[in-house]
């Protein structure tokens, strides 16, 4: 042990040179590094998108109008959208927030298990994943002479649709929420335990008013992979025109429909599934900033502590 | 309202947080749980809320056996070290909250939310968020919001554990007048003995997932009862040496030891505080320990010294008032002589003895 010295240096103050610092690239390779980026971004990006609006409105607001509207097929395919995504994104919030809670909540065995069964969905091509449901559902599949026989239909049907799309977003939601969850900590919810709240007003009142951002987050991106997923609803859906086609099937039906009329339709209801991602982006942004000043209070209360 | 534990046991995969643990809480008491990190004591704390389960045993309060209610039926306020604040609402709405929960009219949390925030201390604040406020007031509003369900007892774990030293100090006296105006039964868990020996009526040392001793301040710290509780209790000198015919020989170290009598020598391991040690220049009273100063630091309510024996390889801390160490004119590498004025020795059981 030694004892603390009387006269400690007293801290000097080292005044930072003016000078660039060390992390700081000279001029030309940010230049460079920024064009580069500018650049990619123009022609991968920002000018496929820009062509797909400029062909949608190529032939004025009112063709733009009716290739959306005249088309009963086209309208029936924004309809059965509006019907399947809301279905996915229930499914997503509910297992989202169950898994969530059960990894972030509950130490068991298999907890670092499940957390990587989560991202499962997104490793495996929207391909693959509706090919799983096919050998599940299909004639040949292993329920599906019990389901032919009940008169069942889930395959080449909306309910095939909500699965796949529900199994391709499936971690949207959980991901968002587990690092909400865990840097928020369960100290809250205890305290409205032993305050006398029941399970339900401890989730109502205290969970979600903490994760409100990061869930809504989480279903914003959902949302928008739910409505734009091809690969997968493409090989469930049998894609009977004007019965089981969304608006991506559709987009690609127009497209090769071979004439100038359905290749302007296409481009239509391609613009309107832009759009939706423009939406998107924009809500994330403001989310993000809010999700990420949840993180940041969470971590500050904690420093304090 | 009492409380009595019986026999608990927890278990936490391969770590027995609890092992047997009974206990009594007076009505209207003030009990301080006091150990190290790992004794168990905010596992007992958080059993009694019904926080937590036990694996077996019993809680008792007055009489009625709450082992299986929910901490909803057993009506007890919590405060959290970390005041566990929820976040997102403002002051009112924190103190309001088992109120609400509850379901009580309107005007009556109006009411109740505004006289404990006088109570506290911290009216006018009721608009404000939990991260606008300082530590210390966020751990009274902690408090207020335990207390607004009315509850049978007051419980609370390492309360000013995340607080300032200075913050920490006004608020232990705060707890103190607040227990004797309200006489709400009130268990606080804490690590620092200091913190409970100033604000508790009784206090609890725990180790280990067992109960070492419990009694009054003074009792525990006059006459402790284990080593552990010894050498828990703040600063202590160990000697190791031999018991035999009343006398404990520890060292050059010789003190008179009643409570041995007998002829057969037996190990024995004696503990002496800093301020039980004294030191002259020159050899003094029936032995004393001849020993060189390492270091002096007089900063402090009391000097405290440093010595080292050479023949015995043993270093001890001593305490000694201002004036008398003003009075001796210590410095590094002066000769001196130490002797005890008390010692306390514990023996260990005669079957290890026999090994």
């Amino acid at each position: 042990m030694h004892s603390i010295p009387k006269n400690l240096p007293t801290a000097t103050v080292v005044s930072t040179s003016r000078g660039r610092s060390a992390q700081e690239d000279p001029w030309w390779v940010r230049w460079t590094l920024i064009s580069l980026s500018v650049l990619v971004l123009s022609v991968l990006v920002i000018l496929p998108v820009a062509n797909v609006f400029y062909h949608a409105f190529s032939n004025g607001v009112v063709a733009y109008w009716n290739n959306l509207t005249g088309d009963r097929e086209t309208l029936h395919a924004i309809q059965l959208t509006l019907f399947v995504v809301p279905i996915a994104v229930v499914a997503n919030v509910i297992f989202g927030v169950a898994a969530a809670w059960a990894i972030t909540r509950f130490r068991f065995h298999g907890r670092t298990i499940l957390t990587t069964m989560i991202d499962l969905p997104f490793a495996i091509s929207p391909v693959v994943a509706g090919l799983m449901f096919v050998l599940l559902f299909g004639a040949k599949g292993y329920f599906g002479p019990w389901l032919q026989q009940h008169n069942i239909q889930i395959l080449n049907a909306w309910p095939a649709i909500a699965l796949v799309t529900t199994f391709v977003t499936l971690p949207f939601v959980a991901r968002e929420l587990i690092p909400v969850m865990e840097a928020i900590g369960s100290e809250e919810e205890i305290a409205a335990i032993s305050l006398g709240a029941n399970g339900w007003q401890m989730f109502w009142r205290v969970t979600i008013p903490n994760i409100k951002w990061g869930l809504l987050y989480g279903v914003i991106l959902c949302n928008a992979r739910a409505m734009g997923e091809f690969g997968a609803v493409y090989v469930v859906c049998g894609r009977v025109i004007g019965k089981t086609e969304t608006m991506p099937i559709r987009v690609n039906t127009l497209f090769e429909g071979g004439t100038s009329e359905t290749y302007s339709s296409s481009f239509a209801v391609a613009s309107l599934l832009t759009m939706l991602a423009l939406v998107t982006l924009f809500i994330k942004i403001a989310l993000e900033h809010k999700t990420q000043a949840d993180l940041k209070e969470a971590a500050k209360t904690q420093q304090t502590e | 309202m009492s409380i009595v534990v019986k026999n608990l046991s927890k278990q936490f995969g391969t770590f027995k947080a609890l092992d047997n643990v009974s206990l009594e809480v007076p009505s209207g008491s003030l009990l301080a749980l006091l150990g190290p990190s790992g004794s168990g004591k905010t596992t007992l704390l958080r059993i009694i809320a019904g926080l937590e389960h036990a694996d077996q045993g019993q809680v008792e309060y007055e009489k009625e056996d709450v082992t299986h209610q929910s901490p909803k039926d057993r009506e007890v306020g919590f405060v959290f070290q970390h005041y566990a604040l929820f976040r997102h609402m403002t002051i009112f709405e924190n103190v309001a909250f088992g109120m609400r929960v509850r379901s009580l009219p309107r005007a009556e949390i109006q009411d109740r939310v505004h006289e404990l925030l006088r109570l506290v201390r911290l009216e006018g604040l009721h608009k404000r968020y939990p991260s606008q406020l300082s530590g210390g007031q966020r751990q009274r509003v902690a408090l207020a919001r335990a207390l607004a369900v009315k509850p049978r007892m007051l419980l609370l774990d390492e309360p000013f554990g995340a607080l300032d030293a200075k913050v920490r100090q006004e608020l232990r006296q705060w707890l103190r007048q607040l227990h004797d105006e309200i006489h709400l039964t009130t268990v606080f868990v804490t690590h620092d003995q200091e913190e409970a020996f100033e604000v508790a009526d009784r206090v609890v040392v725990m180790n280990l997932g067992h109960i070492e001793q419990s009694g009054t301040p003074q009792e525990v710290f006059d006459h402790p009862a284990t080593p552990f509780v010894m050498d828990f209790l703040g600063n202590v000198n160990v000697f190791h040496g031999r018991v035999q015919d009343g006398m404990a020989m520890m060292g050059a170290l010789n003190i008179a030891y009643p409570d041995y009598p007998h002829a057969e020598s037996r190990n024995a391991t004696a503990y002496v505080r800093p301020h039980e040690l004294d030191i002259e220049r020159t050899p003094f009273g029936t032995s004393s320990l001849k020993a060189k100063v390492m270091q002096v630091n007089p900063a402090g309510s009391v000097a405290k010294v440093r010595v080292f024996s050479e023949e015995f390889g043993l270093a001890l801390n001593v305490d000694l008032n201002l004036e008398r160490y003003a009075e001796l004119g210590l410095k590094p590498d002066d000769v001196v002589y130490v002797a005890a004025r008390r010692v306390r020795v514990f023996m260990p059981p005669a079957a290890d003895y026999s090994i």
